[in-house]
């Protein structure tokens, strides 16, 4: 076995990282993989409470590294899934506490004996966004279909480019059919054409993601509402699988135009 | 298409359209840290440079950014005034 390392990162915070995380280690849990998530936000811990596991925190990332506990001490196994484990963010210390060499090694041992190792980063593009990138094979940009959204996540993408982990592939999270029709919401074609990256996941917003994080059960459990079953699409499409885009009602029949975006300029 | 085309065929400035409009030049600044101001002193600068050596209409010179993938590009379309045809003498 050697993992994967895929790491969520956004730019813009509150777009939906660690919902998508939570999501895609859940949905490729249930493919029968065996997953492990590290929440990679030093200090704003987050990843445990919409994973439900937040009442079996012992040990935490920064225990791991400074070598307070064995690295199996920290990974919190979820017990509704075969093989599901968290590795929680430490809550009092900062992201100075890690390093980006630090996540290399530590991902390194993981690879050995699980599928995908999921990071979720947190916002911005200081230390704890490098640390989640530095042992990357795979970058996850989420985005919402909003002016500053778009704008973070385009210099996200430019600075993944730079760090040779791209390119980025792309989750659009919280569009809202409606305003898309009524033409007050950018499309996912229109964000697809303007950051220019492999798309790999179209969300809904959907209230059930409250729901279900409100209740520590993340959505992709439920494969019948909209957004769980767009969470599962995705962890399909990590694995390499064709899977069509649902449709949300897009403009323009969005989802026959979608190959010809890449095409050269000109013709979109 | 060009926006105004756009308009022009009754196709309406929505929300989404400005947008998107606005993040277009949002994110060629972005890219290439050049701001409309740069980019206009440039586009002058171009003009000077090359009208020095050829016969040139400011006015007809059209310098865009276009956008290939995530790479920006710098086009430039400038038309040469045909060289005036000596008619039987030599200077
Ligand atoms: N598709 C969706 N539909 C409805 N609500 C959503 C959706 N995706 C995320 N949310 C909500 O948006 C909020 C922010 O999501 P989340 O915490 O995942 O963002 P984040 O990018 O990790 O934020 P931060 O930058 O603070 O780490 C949460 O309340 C979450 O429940
Ligand atoms: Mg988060």
């Amino acid at each position: 076995m050697s993992a994967s390392v895929v790491t969520i990162c956004s730019g813009k915070g509150g777009v939906g990282k660690t919902t998508t995380t939570a999501n895609l280690a859940v949905a490729l849990a249930l493919t029968g993989k065996k997953v492990v998530c590290i929440d990679g936000d030093i200090g704003l811990r987050n990843l445990d409470v919409v994973l439900g596991l937040e009442n079996r925190i012992v040990y935490d990332l920064v225990d791991v590294i400074e070598g307070r506990c064995r690295l199996r001490q920290a990974m919190i196994r979820d017990k509704r899934l075969p093989e599901l484990y968290l590795i929680p963010a430490a809550q009092t210390r900062d992201k100075s506490a890690v390093s980006p060499s630090d996540m290399v090694r530590l991902c390194d041992e993981l690879r050995q004996d699980c599928d995908w190792i999921l990071i979720d980063s947190p916002a911005g593009i200081e230390r704890g966004f490098r640390n989640a990138i530095a042992p990357a094979d795979t970058v996850i940009v989420v985005t919402n279909p909003e002016v500053s959204a778009v704008r973070d996540a385009d210099r996200i993408i430019g600075i993944v480019e730079a760090e040779e982990k791209g390119p980025a592939r792309l989750v659009i999270n919280r569009v809202n059919p409606g305003m898309v029709k009524r033409g007050d919401m950018l499309t996912a074609e229109d964000v697809l054409e303007l950051l220019a990256i492999e798309l790999i996941g179209i969300v809904p917003e959907d209230e059930n993601v409250i729901i279900s994080t409100n209740r520590g059960q993340p959505i992709a459990l439920d494969g019948k509402t909209r957004a769980g079953m767009a969470f599962n699409n995705i962890a399909r499409r990590l694995q390499g699988e064709k899977v069509p885009f649902l449709d949300l009602e897009q403009k323009d029949g969005f989802f026959h135009r979608i190959s010809r975006i890449f095409k050269p300029a000109g013709e979109v | 298409m060009p926006d105004w085309l756009d308009r022009l065929f009754g196709k309406e400035t929505t929300s989404a359209n400005q947008a998107k409009d606005r993040l277009k030049l949002v994110l060629i600044n972005d890219r290439t840290d050049l701001s409309p101001h740069e980019m206009e002193i440039m586009k002058n600068e171009l003009i000077e440079v090359i009208a020095r050596h050829v016969d040139i209409d400011p006015d007809a010179v059209h310098i865009s950014m276009t956008q290939e993938g995530r790479e920006q590009r710098l086009v430039a379309d400038i038309p040469i005034r045909p060289v005036k045809r000596r008619g039987g003498r030599t200077k």
